[in-house]
């Protein structure tokens, strides 16, 4: 059995650098309400929830149950967490409304940066064995990363600063992203990368409805179908793979039949300017495809939601009339170790 | 509005971690000052080793050593070292694969500037004074302009192989605890306790978080509830906590104060453990400069009728 499944809405927070006043649930819950009162749906309606985070982020054990409460989980719900991106959330519910155990699903997620250090954070995730005794933290291995693809003369240093300007300048249309506009590249951060080669480090949150069918046409003028959906993985040692290349991106888009026709629009999710370079190379994307009109992560990053938001901004773009067949991609891990494609299209107009 | 609240947090663990054959005479390796390879099923030999082939994921226990010397296949500069790195001074991170091996070890170089490093380059491993067993036994590596260092021909094979590593982590953070949880921390320090109602049922929740977890929505009128409540259900605790200053046995309760429509948690104090007793009617007791109540004790008053109570257990 196959179902037709689309993202029938999508909301997110303003994404800024602190956000000391409010609690998790309290930055979530308006974009869980901005998102259902799109589509004219309560929690009692949804068949499925399921939310990404990360408790490490803020340093708040069991954070994703405190933020239930911002749904209203009483009668008890349907409900799943992933410890990830929320676009694998999504994963998870997409697959959930192929079942046919439901016909609506919301997913949500969101990240505080703000009150750790997000590139000591992230060290966590490593090998404990062999590279999380070292600490290196996320710039590092992105730099890593960049270098070896100068190395390869698959980019240098102005290329990096060009994808830096062009992003935050598409910016400047998104009244969500945390840097727009004209910003100086900046000092090295960690050498080849500067800081404006970075994400900014924030918080936020974004959610999205799904919804199968008939279903997706009462709630949505425009629905954004998902024609195709899958996520792939790298081996976890940095020194096995090649970083130039980012294989796994390459197989998932194929398996969700990124390449049977071209896409008008691709949001990447790409934290550092070098990593677009290797999703570009993967996704065989050329100068006819608008690449994150949105701004993508380098002007609004917040952890756990960022890839989201990659579908959301792609759907957005289709309910909008914008785009008719858009990739949305997200990213999990060092150095682009996992990778998640999704193919949205929007009916013939 | 009111100053935004705010504490350090660390989270501090060690992670006991055992090791599987692979990892563990790797490591015991480092020890001796000898690295070791594994090959993998598709005759390339890796380092790091590890214990399944990163293709077919077939268990692969087939160990090589290689040489400490090797060439950096990429490079990064760390201007500013952060806490827990190899090196506190500046210096390279750097992916460098050993002379034999076929894949790229992340370790940290001690070069003295950025002009001094580029990829091709030969270095060598500089092994740490005292060395346990961990990745950390290579101290970083050094420039090095000499021939490929030959193997020592060691077999793998260790008397007193380690079966496990201690990790240390930790992780600082500046904890604040949001809108509705700061208004009742505030409150407190003012000996009141201030819950919130839900706009949409009507219930008043102690403590708050700012949302009604029934409803969804957020709750934002505040309401002072107790001092005085009602022991909605109870434990005796019998084994000390660590760090924990009270004489066991001793009774902990749910407690649903006079107007809160959820209960919260106390310590019942001034009445024998075993006379505690569901409907036992009490008040809060609060130390000089406390900025909670210390426990809770009885009124006197007569107990509250189950009725009264028994929405909220």
């Amino acid at each position: 059995m196959t179902r037709d499944i689309a993202v029938v809405a999508f909301a997110q927070t303003d994404h800024r650098r602190t956000t000391d006043e409010l609690s998790e649930v309290e930055m979530l819950m308006p974009v869980l309400h901005e998102v259902l009162d799109r589509t004219g749906l309560k929690t009692a309606d949804i068949g499925f929830t399921c939310s990404g985070s990360s408790d490490y982020l803020a340093g708040r054990a069991f954070s994703f149950t405190l933020a239930l409460d911002g749904v209203g989980a009483w009668p008890p719900i349907s409900e799943s967490h992933v410890e990830m991106d929320g676009a694998w959330a999504l994963y998870e519910a997409w697959t959930k409304l192929l079942t046919g155990d439901a016909d609506t699903a919301l997913v949500y997620s969101y990240g505080k940066s703000s009150p750790g250090s997000v590139r000591d954070v992230l060290t966590r995730q490593l090998d404990p064995y062999y590279v999380a005794p070292l600490w290196p933290d996320s710039v590092a291995l992105a730099a890593l990363q960049a270098q070896a693809l100068i190395d390869a003369g698959d980019t240098d240093e102005p290329a990096l600063a060009a994808v830096a300007a062009r992003s935050r300048a598409d910016a400047t249309a998104n009244s969500h992203a945390q840097l727009r506009g004209s910003l100086p590249q900046g000092e090295y951060l960690v050498r080849p990368l500067r800081t404006g080669d970075c994400p900014p480090i924030g918080d936020g949150a974004a959610a999205v409805v799904l919804a199968a069918g008939e279903r997706a046409r009462e709630l949505c003028e425009r629905p954004a179908w998902i024609r195709g959906i899958d996520h792939r993985i790298e081996a976890h040692s940095l020194g096995v793979r090649d970083l130039t290349d980012s294989p796994s991106t390459r197989l998932a888009a194929e398996k969700a039949g990124a390449f049977e026709r071209p896409v008008d629009t691709a949001e990447l999710h790409a934290p550092f300017t070098s990593q677009e370079v290797v999703l570009r190379k993967a996704l065989r994307l050329d100068d006819s495809v608008r690449v994150n009109p949105s701004g993508g992560a380098l002007a609004a990053n917040p952890m756990m939601a960022a890839g989201l938001i990659r579908i959301g901004e792609a759907a957005a773009g289709i309910h909008r009339g914008e785009s008719d067949r858009a990739l949305a991609h997200a990213t999990s891990g060092p150095c682009l170790q996992q990778n998640l494609v999704a193919v949205l299209e929007g009916d013939p107009r | 509005m009111p100053e935004v609240l705010k504490a350090p947090l660390a989270v501090e663990f060690p992670f006991t971690r055992s090791l599987g054959p692979v990892q563990s005479a790797f490591l015991t390796g480092l020890r001796e000052r000898v690295v070791l390879g594994v090959k993998a099923k598709d005759g390339r030999t890796l380092v790091p080793p590890v214990e399944y082939d990163p293709v077919t994921a077939e268990e692969i226990r087939d160990l090589v050593e290689v040489a400490p010397t090797g060439t950096v296949t990429t490079w990064a500069w760390n201007h500013e070292p952060r806490r827990g790195q190899p090196l506190d001074t500046p210096f390279a991170w750097v992916l460098v694969r050993l002379d034999g091996a076929d894949t790229a070890l992340l370790h940290a170089l001690d070069a003295p500037g950025p002009d001094a490093v580029h990829t091709g380059m030969r270095v060598r491993v500089r092994w740490a004074e005292e060395r346990s067993g961990a990745i950390t036994d290579i101290a970083c590596f050094e420039p090095y302009d000499g021939e490929p260092a030959g193997p020592t021909g060691h077999s793998g094979e260790f008397a007193d192989a380690i079966s496990g590593i201690v990790a240390f982590a930790r992780l600082d953070y500046t904890y604040s605890p949001g809108r509705a949880q700061s208004d009742y921390i505030h409150a407190l320090s003012e000996r009141r306790t201030v819950g919130e109602r839900c706009p949409s049922c009507r219930k008043v929740y102690v403590p708050p978080r700012g949302a009604c977890p029934t409803c969804g929505v957020a709750t934002a009128e505040h309401v002072e509830v107790g001092p005085r409540g009602t022991v909605t259900t109870f434990c005796i605790v019998n084994i000390k906590a660590k760090n924990l200053d009270i004489e066991v046995p001793y009774v902990y309760a749910h407690i649903a104060l006079d107007g809160a429509d959820l209960a919260l948690h106390g310590r019942i104090g001034g009445i024998p453990y075993d006379q505690v007793r569901m409907g036992l009617r009490v008040e809060p007791v609060w130390t000089e400069g406390a900025r909670y109540p210390d426990h809770y004790r009885p009124t006197g008053e007569p107990d509250a009728e189950y009725d009264t109570y028994k929405e909220l257990l």
